[in-house]
């Protein structure tokens, strides 16, 4: 019914190897072979930006990416965010201290989206994290908290620096 | 409870399910799996409205890999012509909700479904089943419904003696409108026009059930209250609600647009069919095209005010859309367009549409902003003609403690007039607006909810609590109720667990909706720790042997009362924990009410507008909310709420709208094209929480949720007028309608 290949790939720095089929996205590998949950399919057409993961560095929508093109590359999702000691993340520990979530859905896409940008734009003023998550929906908070909390994670990644 | 000596209460406590929800560990509903789990997927209408003559399942059933095909002959007919009620929600219309039974009634009107060992062998199964359809005319939107020679959804309803779509009407009386409008020196009556908008929550609906030989059922989805999930189930499966058991996973958003199921008793079937544990998750197209939205609305108001701008009488008509079966929030509407201001007479009246469209779910404050929009615009237009200004008005015919509402209630304290008073007295108000800039204000109300709720307080062996509540978590009542039960309990926060128990774990608790979690639940978890401290108290008597009455409990311990009781040191928490099961064994209580004494919440809000007269497009440039609270528990969740529900209604009022195309479909089904607000379309929105306390509640809490998305359709409306000096009557204001505007009055 359908093709089949083999992939290998390390999946938030541990070395995945996996034979799927080639119509299988992102999203769905990540959900269903490796277990992470965390990344959260909200309209498998890539508006919401709840999927977000970082492949080799860059934010991309998990659901509108073939795990096949995924073969060599180093993915991170929410999961991987913190460091292997489970030190959280400082966009991670933002949101959570600044209420930058509700429902926390589009969490980990916010914060993926939001690592990748903060990494190449550490001095990024309110606009342009505005601008950075425009591609990410959320419906609960009105995204006042949400940017909020990026604000202050870019400080913390800049004085870490 | 006095403010000042709050510890607690009014904190911005860490909230609990952060960490779970910033590393992705928690749970929603589409993450749990089970082993030997198979995919369930819906076969959807392709017509808005058809006879189904017959359906043939034999060549889906004969694909390899496919386990169980159902049909509306496996979930339990409601014959129609005999209302069973579960909650608001009529069962003759939830079943054929769930599945298609006579007719198909809009697009995406599931006929059929299929579980398969993969979700795309279930798809290509769906595809395999022959429906045999005699399509029948249409209607979409509601003057389509009420033409005289509209296509008629249902036989069965009458309006009037004869036929018809109009399924329900709804009306609320004050005094004599003919003798109020005869004494007015102004009157405006205008007609406008609203959308449906969806709920717009980022996570589809989805759910996994694992139905056992024995007929015992296990559910694990997210919904807005996890015992609807069961009786909802159980009434359309047939299973008893012992045998069912709703496990709440954590809601990515609900927004009432999870107050109703689709999947859970059709997995249900097809679980039991196959003895397979099945998965059901639904696509963003199908969330758009069979899920929610709220109802389109047509109104018309007419308000007649005196030159000294006291308004004497108010008349509404709303014609709410139903959707494809009744059902629409003509109470919201109806009941709440007026309740903000002290009127002697005032006709209100909504109307019920049913039309071919998928049936319409709760939204935040179900109808109420449909309600408020045309009075709050018209009030605008008063305040114009008679140079009032609109927050003066407002505070001119302010509702307050005593007055009667044309939907029942004499108010008793409320906090509305704090609000106004609030926004008037604000720096915003006053600030210098800029170049094609304008401003508006508007006011809404909303009822709140109490209800049934339970709750279970235990103190854990090493002196800890855990509480348990039936609620699902949406808007911060585990922070707030972690909140509460560190305060009465004088101990810190984060000693307190608050977990919300499933169906089988925790007594009845009705739907986290209509802004009732916190009021109904904090409720019962209060009365829970009253009769906890009082046992502590026993305790610590029995420990000092003298009379429990002679222990008073302060501070997480209990203290001698007075001298008179003797002279012993605290004795805490954790003390007497520890020595519970010498003492009589394990502390804990639990309290089961059917809560009353929710009252209404008010907002007004402030907002400004630039218009960019090329394009088109209306930017909020400033918005700030003003909303009593009653007490804010939580502060931070409360201002949150405040701000999704103005984001909602920026949305509602400038963006949203389901488009359809000539065959009957939604033609917008998708994120991409049903636009709803995304960061850069917003501005920051200043929140200004007021207390006045609820005196009905142990802590003054009166729900926040809803009252938010109110005022704001109107605000904007107001402040477009403002910049531009024309009014729309029609939402949502889009960049075409502004520049056909702007091309008329050029």
């Amino acid at each position: 019914m359908s093709e089949k290949r083999r992939i290998s790939l390390t999946v938030n720095g541990k070395a995945v190897e996996r034979e799927v089929e080639t119509r299988t996205h992102l999203a769905d590998f990540l959900r269903h072979e490796i277990g992470l949950t965390g990344t959260h399919v909200g309209c498998e057409h890539g508006v919401c930006g709840a999927c977000t993961v970082l492949v080799d560095g860059a934010a991309v929508r998990s659901c509108l990416m073939l795990a096949v093109q995924a073969d060599g590359a180093a993915v991170t999702t929410v999961e991987g965010l913190a460091r292997p000691d489970g030190t959280l993340h400082p966009l991670q520990t933002a949101f959570w201290e600044h209420h930058g979530l509700q429902c926390g859905f589009c969490t980990p896409g916010m914060l993926t989206s939001l690592a990748a940008y903060l990494e190449a734009h550490p001095n990024a003023d309110e606009p342009d994290i505005r601008r950075a998550i425009s591609g990410n929906i959320c419906r609960c908070t009105g995204y006042q908290n949400i940017v909020a909390a990026a604000l202050d994670a870019a400080r913390v990644m800049r004085e870490g620096r | 409870m006095n403010e000042m000596t709050n510890k607690w209460i009014g904190r911005r406590t860490i909230r609990p399910d952060g960490a779970e929800k910033v590393t992705g560990r928690a749970a929603f509903a589409a993450d749990t799996t089970m082993p030997g789990m198979i995919w369930g997927k819906l076969l959807r209408s392709p017509h808005p409205h058809a006879h189904i003559r017959a359906i043939n399942t034999a060549k889906a059933e004969a694909l390899t890999g496919v386990k169980a095909v159902v049909t509306a002959r496996d979930i339990v007919d409601f014959p129609v012509d005999k209302s069973v009620m579960l909650g608001i929600q009529d069962m003759r219309w939830m079943c054929r909700n769930v599945m298609a039974r006579e007719k198909a009634l809009f697009h995406g009107h599931p006929i059929a479904a299929v579980a398969a060992t993969t979700a795309e062998i279930a798809a290509e199964a769906c595809k395999l089943i022959e429906v045999d359809y005699e399509v029948l005319p249409w209607a979409i939107e509601i003057d389509d419904a009420l033409k005289p020679d509209a296509p008629i959804l249902h036989d069965f309803i009458r309006f009037e003696g004869k036929p018809s779509n109009i399924a329900g009407k709804l009306e609320h009386k004050l005094g004599d409108i003919a003798e109020g409008f005869a004494k007015a020196d102004v009157i405006v009556e205008r007609t406008f026009t609203t959308r449906p908008v969806h709920q717009g929550y980022i996570e589809p609906q989805a759910c996994l059930v694992s139905v056992t030989a024995d007929g015992k059922a296990t559910i694990w989805s997210s919904s807005q209250g996890h015992f609807m999930v069961r009786a909802m189930t159980s009434m359309l499966t047939g299973l008893p609600q012992s045998s069912i058991r709703a496990i709440p996973a954590e809601i990515g958003g609900g927004f009432g647009g999870k107050t109703i199921i689709y999947l859970e008793p059709v997995a249900t079937m097809l679980a039991k069919k196959s003895g397979r544990p099945v998965k059901m998750v639904m696509t963003r197209e199908e969330v758009m095209r069979a899920t929610g939205p709220t109802s389109a609305s047509k109104s018309t108001v007419k308000i007649g005010a005196t030159k000294d701008g006291r308004i004497v009488a108010a008349q509404g008509a709303f014609y709410l859309q139903a959707g494809a079966l009744p059902g629409s929030p003509i109470r919201g509407s109806a009941g709440c367009a007026f309740a903000p201001y002290n009127i002697p007479n005032v006709l209100s009246q909504g109307f019920d549409v049913v039309c071919n469209r998928s049936k319409v779910t709760a939204y935040r404050a179900p109808g109420a902003p449909i309600g408020a929009y045309p009075v709050e615009c018209v009030l605008d237009e008063i305040a114009e003609k008679l140079g009032i200004d609109p927050l003066d008005l407002r505070l001119k015919n302010i509702a307050k403690e005593g007055t009667k509402a044309a939907h029942g209630p004499v108010y008793p304290r409320i906090g509305f007039a704090e609000t106004v008073a609030a926004a008037r007295a604000h720096p915003h108000y006053q600030a210098p607006l800029g170049p094609h800039q304008g401003r508006g204000v508007a006011s809404g109300f909303w009822f709140n909810a109490g209800g049934e709720s339970s709750a279970q307080v235990n103190i854990t062996e090493d002196g800890n609590v855990v509480v348990t509540t039936g609620h699902p978590d949406i808007g911060g009542s585990r922070a707030s109720i972690a909140n509460i039960t560190a305060e009465l309990l004088g101990i810190d926060y984060r000693r307190v667990s608050v977990l919300i128990g499933d169906t089988a774990s925790i007594g009845f608790s009705n739907l986290t909706g209509g802004s009732r979690a916190l009021f109904a639940s904090s409720m019962v978890v209060t009365q829970s720790i009253e009769k906890v401290i009082a046992t502590l108290r026993e305790r610590a008597a029995q420990i000092w042997q003298i009379d429990p009455e002679a222990v008073t409990w302060a501070e997480g311990a209990a203290h001698p009362a007075g001298k008179n009781a003797g002279n012993f040191p605290p004795l805490t928490l954790a003390e007497i924990a520890a020595k519970a099961s010498a003492t009589g064994g394990p502390i804990g209580a639990g309290v089961q009410l059917n809560t009353t004494g929710a009252e209404g919440g008010f907002a007004t809000h402030i907002c400004d507008v630039e218009v960019d007269l090329e394009l088109g497009i209306v930017r909020v440039v400033r918005f700030t909310a003003f909303q009593d609270a009653g007490r804010a528990i939580h502060p931070s969740y409360v201002e949150g709420q405040m701000q999704g529900g103005v984001a909602q209604g920026i949305g509602w009022a400038l963006n949203e709208e389901y488009i359809y195309n000539a065959k009957g479909q939604v033609d917008n089904p998708s994120f991409l094209d049903y636009r709803m607000p995304v960061c850069s379309d917003l501005p920051m929105i200043d929140t200004v929480i007021v207390e006045v306390p609820n005196p009905k509640h142990p802590q003054g809490v009166r729900g926040v949720g809803e009252a938010s998305i109110v005022p704001p359709l109107a605000a904007i409306s107001n402040a477009v007028h403002n910049a531009l000096g024309k009014r729309f009557y029609a939402l949502p204001i889009s960049p075409p309608k502004v520049l056909a505007a702007l091309k008329t009055t050029a």
